[in-house]
Formats: C-alpha cells, structure tokens, sequence
C-alpha cells in the first residue's frame, strides 16, 4: 500500500508519446483530478475575464466556449484557446503536479477515517468546484441544477428501464406530481398569495422545512406509482408501458383541469429555495440511496427478474414484491426531483411534463447506459450540455439530437457505459505506479 | 413422515391431460428418479411441485404442510428447490451474485439497510458472501465467482444453477437433467458434484435424466412416466427388467 513519491515513469512505459500521456495520467488519483479543476475554476474566476477580452471573446463562454463555436466560427480559435489556457492546460498540470501529494492524502484519508469521511472529502472538493465555475454567471447555476435534476430523474428511471427491464413511461408525471405536491405544500404554508391566502406557518420556518415537502412530493408520487403498479405488475409484457402512458396523460389532464393549482396556466409563486447546494445535496442523497440498493442483494433482485423472473421466483425471489418496491422507489425520486425543479424555477405549468419531458429522460437513460449508475449520470450531463449547446441551432437541434441518438443505438445498443458499476471504493483508492501493480 | 409427499395429482393443460393420478413419496436423504419419454409430463411434474402452475387436484404434502396454492418463492423458502431443464441463468449478473441472490428470502435488514446500507446489512451480506463462496468450492467453480455467467462454458454454467439451487437451504432439490448436453468428462463431474451434495448435505434429491448410467447409477428408487401416468415404480434392477418401461421408454436393446 505504500506509495511512491516519484514513480519512474518513463523507465516502465513504452516509448510512444501516447502512452507515456497516459501512464502520467493514470497515477493520477481521484483527488487529484478534483484539485486541478478546483484550481482550475478558481483561475477563471482570477483572470477568466480579462483573458477571454484578450482572445477577442466579449466575455467569459459560458459553457466551455461550445455555443460560441456554433454561432460564430470566427471565434472558434478563441473559444479553443480559452478553454485549454483556463481549463484543460491548468487541470493536468495541477493534477499532475499534486499527485504524489494527493495518492498521500487519498490514503491517509482511507487509512485513519472510515470511508464515509473520504467521500464527504471529494464531494465537497467536487461541490467547490462547481460553486466556483457556477459563480461565474447565473446561467450556469441555473444549467447546473438541470443536470443535476436530470441525474435524478435519470437514475431513478433506469431503475425502472434498465435494471428492472421493465418500460416506464409515467415518468414525467410522477415529476409533475411532486412538482405540485411540494409546490402546493410550499406555497399554502410559508407564502403569501391570492391563492391560499395567507402562509400557516411563518415563511422563517420555510428554508428549514423545505425538505420535508419535498418528500411529500416524492411520496405523493409513489402514491400515483401504486395505481399504475397494482394493475400493470399481475403479468409480464408491454401492460407497464401502456398503463404508465396513459398514467401520464391522466396526471397532466387534471392538473389541466384543477382550477384551484393554476390549471393549464400553471402554478407559481414558489419560494426559490432550491439553491445550488440543496439541489447537490439532495442529488448525492439520491445517487447514494441508488447506488446502495442496486448493490444488495435485496436490489439485485430487480436484475433477477429482468433477465429470468421464472428463475428469480424459483430461487425464493418475492418478484411481485420486488417490482412495486422498485417502481415506488423511483418515483419517489422523480417526485422530488420535479419538487425540486419546481423550486428552481418558482413556477411550473402541466404542460412541461408531457411527452417531450419523457422523450428527454428515456433518451438520458438510453444514452447513458442501463443498469449503470454511472451511465445514467453521463447520459443525463451529457444529453442536457448538447441541448444546451444546440439551442442556437433551434429547431434543427431536434433534428441533430435525434439522429446522434440513432447512430449511437446502431453502435451501443445498450448505451454509452451500460452494466458497468464502479465501486465508490474502487474510486477513492490512491493510484499505484503503473506497471508496479501487485 | 415422507418429507415431500404428492396424493392423487392430475393436471390438465385446456383440455390435455398432462399429468394423471400421480402419487410420489420422498423420504428426507432419499434420491430418487423420474423417468420416461419426451413429453410424459416429467417437467410438468416438476413446475407443478414448484408451484409454478398449480395442479387442477391433489394434493402435495412437504413437511406436514400442503404446498399448493403457494406462489413459487413461498415454495422455495419453504425448502424445496430446482434447477432447471434449458438453463434458467441471470445472463448478465456474475455467478457470485447468482448464489447470494438465492438466499433473498433468508435476508433480515430489509428495504431500510437496501436503501440506507446499514451495518447490519455489511453484516449479513459478508455472511451470504460467504455462504456462497463455500458453496462455489463445493461444486468445484470458487475461481469463476466473479464472472458474468454468459462467458461461462455450458458445464460450468449447470454448476451455476446448481450452486444457486443449494443456496437457498433447500431440503429437497428437483433437478430436471441435470447432464443435459454434457460431454463425457462434464458428465463425471457433474454425477460427483450430486454425490457430495447428497452426502454433504444429506438433501433429498429428486432428479429428472434421459441418461441411464446416471440414474441407475444414483438413485434408489425409479419412476417411470408414460403420457402423465407412473407405469412403474421401483429400484434401478426393477425398473430394467421391467417389461412395461422396457416397451414404453428403454426400448429392448436400450440398456446402458
């Protein structure tokens, strides 16, 4: 376990540029990586604004200089530039630089504290990070709480679709559900408006108890789950996908039809309490609930009664129990996900969780990968950066999305990083010389 | 008291009679064999037993308590399990977790230590492991634990399904061909594997073969099955001089 303070690189690799790079980088440990961009983001906040007037940019690029090249090829050179100077050129170097260190580090962290101590580390050197770059401007905080909605809904979809190897298409009202269930609870006791009247409890105790509506919300949603559930879980088939359709059809129509919440109007006035940090929080609780179920027993049944449920029953598997426990869990977390979105925006309107929203999350799931959590979060930073980054393209973007999606079913049928898992332990570990394993 | 008793049970696919007024008596440590043509309702016999249909009457008696009714994992956590005829495997878990997941009905820490990933749950998940792991030595696959069982030879992957079957604590095992499209040297290992789990756990085994040498060779007591009826019943020398088995399945030649 000991760990060298100067690997002899260049004595143990071969001798093309190529894979020097790359053993360079693969002593590179988790940590390290997350100090380089740390160091990295605080660089652009230093002199990103003067560097990028320099390049002939007329301010920071908001999302790594993608939109610029897209809207204006004559700056491409800049965006480039920009992105390598700022981020990719500092992030290697200080990787790099601070290995020795951070392999050091990554141990004792391993080595005095339990593990839990260690992750808390590089998620809080992971939230640093995206505070600092978010700092920059509004718009990126407001993209950053997407993507970190859109991983929420991404995981706890896959569950559904990849894990369980059902097909789901209720997701977006599961999300409209808590989306309004938490809205409705936020809004009739911390707010003052003309709908509800005046807040029940004081709007001090809000921030505070925002959690708990936002569980309302994912329960209210698993709530709608064990309507479609009961009747789709009797038999295996296709029952799931039709039933959840229509599911979603139905949540949407009455919502149209309440004209208490807004109706077609929509609902608003929501406190924006969901800030970066309680949207990340409430992200790392769902990854890890997630990520701690499909590596039990207990979840792994899911597997099971995808790939051979006549054998999962036979081998003491309740399947029946097992289905509606992970379809419940999902959309316990699709709920929350849309209470949350609901929060970012301060308002929501039925038709946001129509068919466009499930296009958007099955596309995420399917891009990302199935049965990997992993993969759902690649699919769902990826897939919300090319939407963003194709907005200029306007209605060509669905146009470019779509046929991106088919060419990569043709090569990946099963997504980008399926049934792969990474083992949190795995990541935290410090790299070996390379060469020098074992 | 036989452990696994079957009074009077006839089943009827539409208007097919699969199985006829059959009766069966398993004591507890008894290995026992069905056999009989293509299509004489042995595998029937066997998913009735399981409860993955019930049977249209009988009865079926384990352990002093009437199984039909039961879904097929209250069956199985009562003690009675099965491997099957066509490979039933997870094709994209790993052999290690096809032995763990077969001890579902044994866990204790519940959806709270799924979700949450409590200490009792590290607890009883490093008890399963283990469980598995020695039930992989047992039937001879320890170093294959980590692999997903589709790469795996065909020999290796029955060993799987068997391995997975004794997980769950069964008392009686069912095991429908367990050589089914063996080679010769697979087919050795395969009848050494059931000999040490019979002696080793001493389980009641109840097995379904087309191969003679492995049944004469392991059980004690033969059924023969003809068009869902039992046309006799007794020990291997019974059964091979039997005149009615001889015309209905072995064929006069057909001794091995």
């Amino acid at each position: 376990m000991e760990v060298r303070e100067r690997p002899p690189a260049e004595a143990i690799t071969k001798n093309t540029p190529l894979a020097k790079v790359r053993s360079q980088l693969a002593q590179i440990p988790l940590l390290g990586w997350l100090l380089g961009t740390l160091l990295t983001v605080v660089i652009e906040q230093a002199v990103g604004r003067p560097l990028a007037l320099a390049l002939g940019l007329s301010n920071i690029p908001g999302l790594f200089g993608l939109r610029i090249m897209l809207t204006k090829p004559a700056l491409i050179p800049s965006a480039v530039a920009y992105v390598l100077l700022v981020y990719v050129l500092p992030t290697l170097v200080v990787a790099r630089l601070s290995a020795p260190l951070a392999n050091r580090l990554a141990q004792q962290l391993l080595d005095r504290f339990p593990l839990w101590v260690s992750l808390i580390v590089h998620l809080g050197l992971f939230y640093a990070t995206m505070h600092l770059w978010g700092d920059i401007s509004a718009y990126r905080v407001l993209f950053l709480k997407f993507i970190l909605i859109s991983i929420i809904l991404t995981l706890s979809l896959n569950l559904v679709n990849g894990y369980m190897g059902e097909f789901s298409c209720s997701h977006p009202g599961f999300m409209a559900l808590g989306a309004y269930g938490a809205s409705v609870l936020t809004v009739l006791l911390f707010v003052n408006d003309d709908v509800f009247g005046t807040s029940l409890l004081p709007p001090a105790l809000g921030p505070f108890l925002f959690p708990l509506t936002l569980v309302a919300g994912g329960l209210l949603a698993s709530v709608g789950a064990l309507v479609v559930a009961i009747p789709s879980f009797r038999t295996r088939g296709d029952y799931l996908a039709i039933i959840s359709l229509a599911f979603m059809f139905i949540v949407k129509s009455v919502i149209e039809n309440l004209e208490i919440i807004g109706g077609p109007r929509g609902f608003m006035n929501q406190p924006k309490w969901a800030n970066l940090p309680t949207v990340f929080v409430w992200t790392a609780i769902c990854l890890w609930m997630i990520y701690n179920f499909t590596r039990s027993t207990i979840g792994k049944a899911m597997c099971a009664v995808r790939d051979d449920e006549i054998a999962a029953s036979a081998m003491t598997v309740n399947t029946r129990h097992t289905k509606i426990v992970t379809f419940l869990f999902a959309a316990f977390w699709a709920g929350v996900a849309g209470g949350l979105f609901a929060h970012v925006i301060g308002y929501i309107n039925p038709g946001t969780f129509g068919v466009y929203k499930l296009s958007e999350v099955l596309a995420m799931v399917y891009l990302g990968g199935l049965n990997s959590v992993v993969g759902s979060i690649a699919g769902a930073a990826g897939l919300q950066l090319l939407m963003e980054v194709l907005r200029p393209l306007e209605l060509f973007k669905w146009i470019v999305i779509p046929v991106l999606l088919i060419v990569l079913m043709i090569r990946r049928p099963t997504g980008l990083i399926a049934f792969t898992e990474v083992n949190i332990e795995d990541l935290l570990q410090p790299r070996r010389v390379p060469g020098k394993e074992r | 008291m036989a452990l696994l008793q079957v009074n009077n049970m006839t089943h009827f696919f539409g208007g097919l009679r699969a199985v006829y007024d059959y009766d069966l008596e398993i004591e507890p440590g008894q290995v026992r064999g069905l056999i009989g043509p293509n299509g004489a309702g042995k595998t029937t016999i066997f998913n009735l037993i399981t409860g993955i249909y019930p049977p249209t009457e009988g009865e079926i008696i384990f352990n002093g308590q009437n199984l039909v009714g039961l879904q097929p994992y209250q069956i199985a956590a009562q003690g009675v399990c099965r491997t099957f005829q066509t490979l039933r495997l997870w094709r994209h878990m790993t052999v290690l977790d096809h032995v763990k997941l077969a001890r579902y009905s044994k866990i204790h820490y519940g959806l709270i230590g799924a979700f949450f990933g409590t200490s009792k749950r590290h607890r009883e998940e490093a008890e399963i492991e283990e469980i598995a792991y020695n039930l992989l030595e047992m039937v001879g696959i320890k170093h294959d634990a980590d692999q997903v069982v589709i790469n795996l030879p065909y020999g290796v992957q029955r060993r799987v399904e068997m391995a997975r079957a004794l997980a769950s604590e069964p008392q009686l095992l069912l095991l429908d061909e367990p050589t089914a499209g063996m080679n010769p040297e697979e087919l050795v290992e395969m009848m050494e594997v059931i000999r040490r789990v019979r002696d080793e756990l001493g389980l009641a085994i109840f097995l379904i073969e087309h191969r003679m040498k492995v049944v004469m060779d392991l059980c004690e007591i033969i059924q023969t099955l003809d068009f869902g009826e039992v046309i006799a019943e007794g020990t291997p020398a019974e059964i091979r001089s039997n005149p009615r088995v001889i015309d209905a399945y072995l064929g006069k030649e057909g001794i091995a």
